[in-house]
């Protein structure tokens, strides 16, 4: 059954830069690079030095606990650089990409008379089973595990957002295919969620999915905000998400038997000349896309979106999960009385701040923290931006004390940072809810 | 604005660790961070950050209060010269209540930010914004002629006491600016209670035939008198109780601005209007449960007199309000808030040898609020299981 949700609490924050609709096309970067901390909790173990010569499709590291899960290049050519940072940490596996590129075959042939297993193996073999996240703990899906459901977040509510029905133009098919694919991996029910009032034509004839409906602002694109109103994670529950590029790649794939990581990525922000929709493979360089493009120099440029997303070089590569460049410019300036009188509008959900609130529609947000952290001292403010029977600041606090106990009862399997990203956004205290969150999902994911 | 940055610039390496005035280096950075908001910039999780932070939240407090404390001078003026029996221009009351009140606030600020700071200093914390507030809440609890040792003593005990040995801003169990009170009603009971303290006019001043009784100490007295109820108890009329024309606290007479005072904490979103509404629907609810009960003066005066007589509209709006010391759950709030306004009526009425039931109320109400909280979050613990077996 289809389900209507209205989301009341959160908040949509407009800023200044939303990609237009158009979609430009750059000379393709040179090098590609797959990043390991974009994946959490993931040990790489290399299975490529630089020098070596891959093929779209083959396997550049995996995962040391989990060997079977493969991180593969998405173009062919030359492994460039292995970037390694404290006590060696791999950080980037840069592959210089040749002109013409060569496809590792993957035997997907009549698919859909295959096994699960089969199914899996080739998933994991193309290094997309990654793109398969896991709930409890936001990792990457386990392998041994089958899901109680998949969720897919059709819309993107975040600052900023990509504007799925307009990106993935033309993957119908792709998308189609997905769904089946995965339906051989999941008995239980694949929830597409969209939003009532956000166009979702692309969707529409999709069959094998459950078409559920979301109203109201940001978080209500958040999986985890979804899961929570369709279907709640329970302790010893399984669920996977996965977004709907993501899902068009595992189409791809089935559907021509190589790994084709071409999408299109939302270049957005008030910094940026022409904020627009670029074409461009998973994995590339910013610096074609960036160069001459930039108003100014002091900013601040993040794969994915302001409130969740990882702050990268200008040269930097886009993130894996990543179909958003978000630039903003740096707040690392002095404002006199700031506090007092405001010097510029910023978004808020406080009514103290009334031309900020009331009478601005469009932010050129920065990067200021505007104020400092102090103690936890003002209540309800985090409730009000998290549309979820959860009570944040308790489980913030079960975190920081540790108690095991308190943080399952109190919901963290239902979360994952980005869900409590708002939270943090608008705390008066400007605590680092997403770190604490973090922590506590990490422990929980290690004592659970 | 440049010139101000440059110097500022220029003082930070001789107050900064090594510098010669380090251990001044919490002060310097309260001035620093209050003339100019840091250029600190968002270095994990969320990359934008809301316009709002505690200083403004506690100063959007304290313009709240400013309507309570001007009328509050000016009547501090109007009772002195009603009591001498003369009359005056509304400038000349203003006037006098400010010289009055003045060295109160002044002394509160002082003692209170001095501890502060030199905690702060100490510990090696930044300057919290917390007793901005408290600070004025201080002075505004308290009768017009205390004397400014005890304001001084109270402040420093409400500071030490009730605040930092809990480990500062935002640990403290009790709100500070009661704790203050409350000690002073204790310690010095001479000083906070009677019919003698209310007005700044010493009695020997005061003209044939007037008092200085709070409507709380008249109704006390007729009750116990065995009077029955008739709006003649007071001398004030309920209009000028609610107006505030009447002997009080510095700050506390005037429900109408107190009522001020909320809508800017409600409009503003700082103060939480469950905690008020619940508080004066409580308070309401519990008179007319007494009246219906009846027995003496205080049973059966009308509930909204206990809304207007006392400190009752400034503890619900400001006292009760702290969100450090109350209720941190939104269900939470609702209970506390309730409880405050049914706690002080049931003080008021059985036992009025305490002058001031709201104060205890709040108190106690904040030594109860981390249970309340612990029923509602065992009740969210017990909704998600179900919604598990189902």
């Amino acid at each position: 059954m289809s389900k209507t949700i209205k989301i009341k609490r959160g908040k949509d924050i407009v800023l200044v830069g939303q990609a237009n609709n158009e979609i430009l096309s750059v000379t393709s970067s040179s090098t590609y690079a797959i990043k390991p901390h974009d994946f959490k909790g993931l040990v790489p173990k290399l299975n490529v030095k630089e020098g070596d010569e891959v093929k779209a499709g083959d396997c550049l590291f995996y995962d040391k606990k989990n060997p079977e899960i493969c991180f593969t290049s998405p173009v062919s050519g030359e492994v460039a650089e292995i970037v390694r940072g404290d006590r060696r940490a791999i950080m980037e596996v840069r592959v210089l990409a040749d002109k013409e590129t060569n496809y590792k075959e993957f035997n997907v042939g009549g698919f859909e008379n295959k096994s699960a297993d089969e199914i899996k193996s080739i998933l994991l073999e193309s290094g997309l089973w990654p793109t398969l996240v896991q709930r409890p703990f936001g990792l990457i899906a386990k392998t041994d595990a089958e899901p109680k459901a998949i969720h897919i977040s059709g819309f993107d509510s975040a600052p900023l957002g990509v504007d799925f029905n307009f990106s993935l133009q033309g993957e119908e098919n792709n998308l189609q295919t997905g769904i089946r694919v995965l339906s051989k991996l999941c008995s239980g029910i694949i929830h597409l969620n969209v939003h009532k009032k956000k166009d979702h034509e692309i969707y529409k004839g999709l069959t094998g999915v459950q078409m559920n409906f979301f109203e109201g602002p940001h978080p209500s694109g958040l999986p985890g905000v979804q899961i929570h109103h369709i279907d709640p994670i329970a302790k010893g529950d399984v669920v996977w998400t996965i977004n709907p590029q993501h899902l068009a790649f595992i189409g791809r794939l089935f559907n021509g038997g190589k790994l084709d990581l071409k999408q299109v990525i939302s270049v957005a922000g008030s910094e940026l000349v022409k904020p627009a929709y670029y074409s461009c493979i998973a994995g590339c360089s910013l610096e074609t896309i960036l160069k001459d493009n930039l108003k100014q120099d002091n900013v601040r440029v993040i794969s994915g979106d302001v409130l969740t997303g990882t702050r990268i070089e200008k040269s930097g590569y886009l993130g894996y999960f990543d179909q958003l460049i978000s630039v903003i410019p740096e707040g690392d300036e002095y404002e006199f009385l700031g506090w007092l009188v405001p010097s510029y509008p910023r978004p808020t959900i406080s009514n103290s701040l009334p031309i900020s609130k009331f009478l601005t529609k469009k932010f050129k947000v920065n990067t200021n923290l505007h104020g400092e952290e102090r103690a936890f001292v003002v209540t309800g403010q985090y409730e009000q931006v998290l549309p979820m029977d959860i009570l944040p600041v308790q489980l913030l606090k079960s975190i920081l004390a540790g108690d095991l106990d308190k943080m399952e009862q109190l919901g963290i399997y239902e979360v994952i940072e980005e869900d409590m990203a708002l939270c943090e956004f608008v705390c008066t205290s400007k605590i680092e809810v997403q770190q604490i969150l973090s922590e506590g999902l990490e422990l929980m994911a290690e004592e659970g | 604005m440049k010139f101000l940055r440059k110097t500022l610039d220029n003082l930070k390496p001789t107050f900064s660790k090594g510098g010669k005035l380090s251990f001044l280096h919490s002060t310097f950075d309260g001035i620093e961070t209050f003339l100019f908001v840091p250029n600190r910039t968002t270095q994990k999780g969320s990359h934008i950050r809301d316009g709002i932070d505690l200083k403004r939240t506690m100063f959007t407090v304290v313009i709240a209060l400013l309507p309570a404390l001007l009328f509050g001078m000016w009547n501090i003026g109007y009772q002195y010269y009603n009591a001498i029996g003369q009359t005056d221009t509304h400038l000349q009351y203003f006037f006098y209540g400010l010289i009055q009140s003045l060295p109160i606030i002044i002394v509160s600020y002082g003692v209170g930010l001095g501890i502060e700071f030199a905690f702060c200093q100490i510990k090696g914390h930044p300057i919290n914004e917390g007793f901005l507030v408290s600070g004025l809440l201080i002075p505004m609890c308290l009768p017009p002629d205390i004397p400014l040792i005890y304001v001084a003593v109270a402040t420093a005990f409400a500071v030490i006491v009730g605040k930092e040995v809990f480990g500062g801003t935002g640990m403290n169990v009790l709100n500070p600016a009661l704790t203050a009170r409350v000690f002073l009603y204790f310690a010095y009971p001479g000083a906070m209670s009677g019919d003698e303290v209310w007005v700044a006019a010493k009695p020997e001043n005061w003209t044939d035939g007037y008092s200085g009784a709070t409507n709380l100490a008249e109704i006390y007295k007729a009750s116990t008198g065995g009077e029955a109820f008739t709006p003649g108890v007071f001398k004030a009329s309920a209009w000028e109780s609610f107006m505030g024309f009447i002997p009080g606290s510095i700050g506390e007479t005037s429900a109408l601005m107190c009522l001020i005072g909320a809508v800017i904490l409600i409009i503003s979103g700082i103060g939480s209007w469950k905690i008020m509404l619940s508080t004066f629907a409580g308070g309401f609810l519990m008179g007319q449960i007494l009246n219906m009960v009846g027995g003496n003066a205080y049973f059966d005066m009308p509930a909204y007199y206990h809304l207007i007589i006392g400190g009752f509209a400034f503890g619900a709006v400001f006292m009760a309000t702290d969100p450090v010391s109350a209720a941190q759950t939104e269900s939470g709030k609702w209970i506390y808030g309730l409880l405050i306004g049914i706690l002080t009526v049931l003080i008021r009425v059985f036992n009025p040898a305490y002058p001031e039931g709201i104060m205890m109320a709040i108190l106690l109400m904040n030594v109860f609020a981390p249970l309340i909280d612990n029923y509602v979050i065992e009740a969210n613990i017990k909704r998600r299981l179900k919604r598990v077996t189902v």
